[in-house]
């Protein structure tokens, strides 16, 4: 085969995931690039190089306020999600005999068979103020008023860290399985304590699989709109309401790209930040 | 390229393409509010006229406005939209000129009318077809009802935590600003410092600002006790299971909202658009699209008292509306420069 051959044969091969790119990621990215630089006059679409926009986001409160929220809640869920499933994957890598470890991850991902949106007013009869737990907890008698705990940041991030702790269950769980037990015994024989074992030895070598999970987790949350709309009782706002509310009410497109833009932005910053400590070329 | 070979080609064309069209003549397209999509309103004219019906529901003038502009010219046949929005339409050229004398018009409640919206020098371009009220809807088992009376006594400490706001910036700012003294169809710039002052001390009290469902799920499930910018529309789908959630207007009044409804001007089926929208306005269609299963709300056209049970017509206050027409006002009706002012000082408000 010549080369020449061999370089179309390539591009026939590269040109349809090309296409793909080209026509669902590229283009109405160029697209809603272009949107960010327009303008309203009235309620008339101005195209144009205007600025306004990215202006608005660091002139206005609000826009603001819900940049640091969004930011607050992406970082509490992620941590909060990594905390938890660490330990869950580690019992079923570990301490779940083999061949019921299938039926424990299956057991683990059994909530995500169930709608989101579903899943989100569940939770908000759970947390109501007569729900499932304020009720328990009166019937114990350790509460003698009913706590707020529905229509609040707890709601919105109990909900969210209730999905993602499955995610990050199995990548992390991904990761320990591929885990030779010789390293441990090598660090216990060097002397190694089992906390040492697992800060210098097991930690590092599954810390990929924590990133890998943490960074999806962050880009799912920072960018849902559900959870906070229907948990976080619109005590607060998060980027994405502001883009739905942009969109639905004022019909405002120019500013709804630029924030989706800064999203995009805050989105590549986190990949950034993940791809430099973490070598993902290790995974 | 030969005739006969034109022809050739044509023909499995035109064959795939004439079952289109006479699916698209059999057709309808509407844009409406949610209480439109109710079958049982649907249905008849749908068999009547042999034509599907295809609704699309949408939350704001603004949001309308903007499918509008998106669509090809022709592709929406009907239009329903807040009544107070009528006039902006027709300034965009979106609505067609109706027949007056083809319409009901005299039946409806003469409050309701609207004639400065919905008529321009004397033609109707929308009719109204339901109305009802942004007040205090409440758990009558869990407050004072006699505080319900008092704008300032719902928002006050006595009930902080205890109310939801209905996540809708024009009826709730209007509130706000009865409960300044402002007349709603006079609030200007100058006005929104006081706005803030009430809307911001209306958030600091509430337990949560929702849309609808999310309003009446609170009020329900016991969650809240108080829904500002709730009312008929809120708890009339309740009421069979909770009696004790009700609404009332208080002593500085409520906020009117009127819904109308209207011919696109781009449309291509003029005539069936009218049937429909002279079919809504039926008094057997406004009795079903009073209590549709979205939200119900005031029939405009007073003949269709004739067509709702007692029961329906006592929690839709029938017998009080006299009264209660009286004591409303509308919604704020804000230039464009003054609405969006009014959405930021909402987002504002949400974000405290």
């Amino acid at each position: 085969m010549s080369l020449g051959t061999e370089t179309r044969a390539g591009w026939g091969f590269v040109a349809p995931a090309l296409l793909w790119t080209t026509a669902f990621f590229v283009a109405p990215f160029l697209v809603m690039a272009a949107m960010s630089l327009a303008t309203l006059e009235g309620r008339s679409l101005v195209w144009g190089l205007h600025l306004d926009n990215y202006a608005r986001l660091f002139s206005q409160g609000y826009l603001l306020r819900a940049v640091a929220v969004s930011l607050e809640i992406t970082v509490t869920v992620t941590l909060v999600s990594v905390l938890l499933a660490y330990p869950l994957a580690w019992i079923i890598a570990f301490h779940v005999p083999k061949r019921w470890q299938r039926l424990a991850l299956l057991l683990t991902i059994l909530p995500f068979w169930t709608s989101y949106v579903v899943r989100s007013y569940a939770w908000l009869l759970v947390l109501a103020r007569e729900g499932v737990v304020n009720d328990t907890l009166l019937a114990l008698g350790l509460i003698a008023e009913p706590l707020t705990l529905a229509n609040t940041r707890f709601a919105t991030v109990t909900g969210f860290v209730h999905f993602f702790v499955m995610l990050l269950t199995l990548t992390i769980y991904a990761n320990l399985v591929q885990l030779s037990p010789n390293y441990a015994r090598a660090a216990r024989d060097l002397g190694a304590s089992g906390l040492q074992t697992f800060r210098h030895v097991i930690l590092p070598l599954t810390l990929p699989g924590i990133v890998t999970g943490a960074f999806l987790t962050f880009v799912l949350c920072i960018g849902d709109y559900i959870t906070p709309q229907i948990l976080g009782g619109n005590n607060e706002l998060t980027v994405p309401q502001v883009i739905m509310v942009q969109l639905g009410r004022r019909a405002d497109f120019p500013l709804a790209s630029a924030l989706s833009l800064m999203l995009m932005g805050i989105v590549t910053l986190a990949y950034l930040a993940c791809a430099r400590w973490l070598r993902l070329d290790r995974l | 390229m030969t005739p006969l070979r034109n022809g050739l080609l044509a023909a499995p064309l035109l064959a795939a393409w004439l079952p289109a069209m006479a699916q698209a003549d059999g057709e309808l397209n509407a844009l409406v509010w949610c209480d439109h999509t109710d079958p049982a309103l649907i249905e008849p004219f749908e068999a009547a006229h042999g034509v599907d019906v295809n609704l699309r529901e949408y939350e704001g003038t603004g949001a309308a406005l903007a499918i509008l502009e998106q669509s090809r010219p022709g592709d929406w046949d009907v239009l329903v939209i807040d009544s107070i929005d009528v006039p902006r339409a027709v300034d965009a050229g979106l609505m067609a000129p109706l027949p007056a004398e083809d319409l009901p018009i005299a039946d409806l409640f003469p409050e309701v009318v609207m004639a400065d919206s919905t008529t321009r020098d004397g033609v109707p371009y929308a009719v109204t077809e339901k109305f009802g009220y942004n007040t205090i809807s409440y758990n009558a088992a869990k407050v004072e009802p006699a505080d319900m009376q008092d704008l300032t006594k719902v928002w006050s400490d006595t009930y902080k935590d205890r109310i939801a706001i209905y996540d809708y910036y024009l009826p709730v700012i209007g509130l706000a600003a009865m409960a300044n003294g402002l007349e709603t169809a006079g609030l200007s710039a100058d006005d929104l410092p006081a706005l803030r002052d009430t809307l911001f001390a209306m958030k600091a009290r509430a337990r949560s600002v929702g849309e609808v469902v999310a309003s009446q799920t609170a009020l329900a499930t016991g969650e809240v006790d108080i829904v500002v910018g709730g009312g008929e529309w809120l708890t009339a789908v309740l009421a069979g299971d909770q009696p004790e959630l009700t609404w009332t207007i208080p002593d500085q009044g409520a906020v009117r909202w009127a819904q109308s409804i209207g011919v696109l001007a781009d449309s291509e089926r003029q005539d069936k658009a009218l049937a429909f929208v002279q079919y809504i306005l039926s008094p057997e269609a406004q009795a079903k699209l009073a209590t549709s299963a979205c939200f119900w709300g005031m029939p405009a056209n007073a003949k269709a008292g004739a067509h709702l049970t007692d029961d329906q017509k006592a929690i839709l206050r029938w017998d009080e509306q006299a009264a209660y027409l009286a004591r409303s006002q509308l919604y704020p009706a804000p230039d464009d420069a003054l609405d969006f002012a009014f959405q930021d000082l909402w987002l504002e408000m949400l974000q405290q």
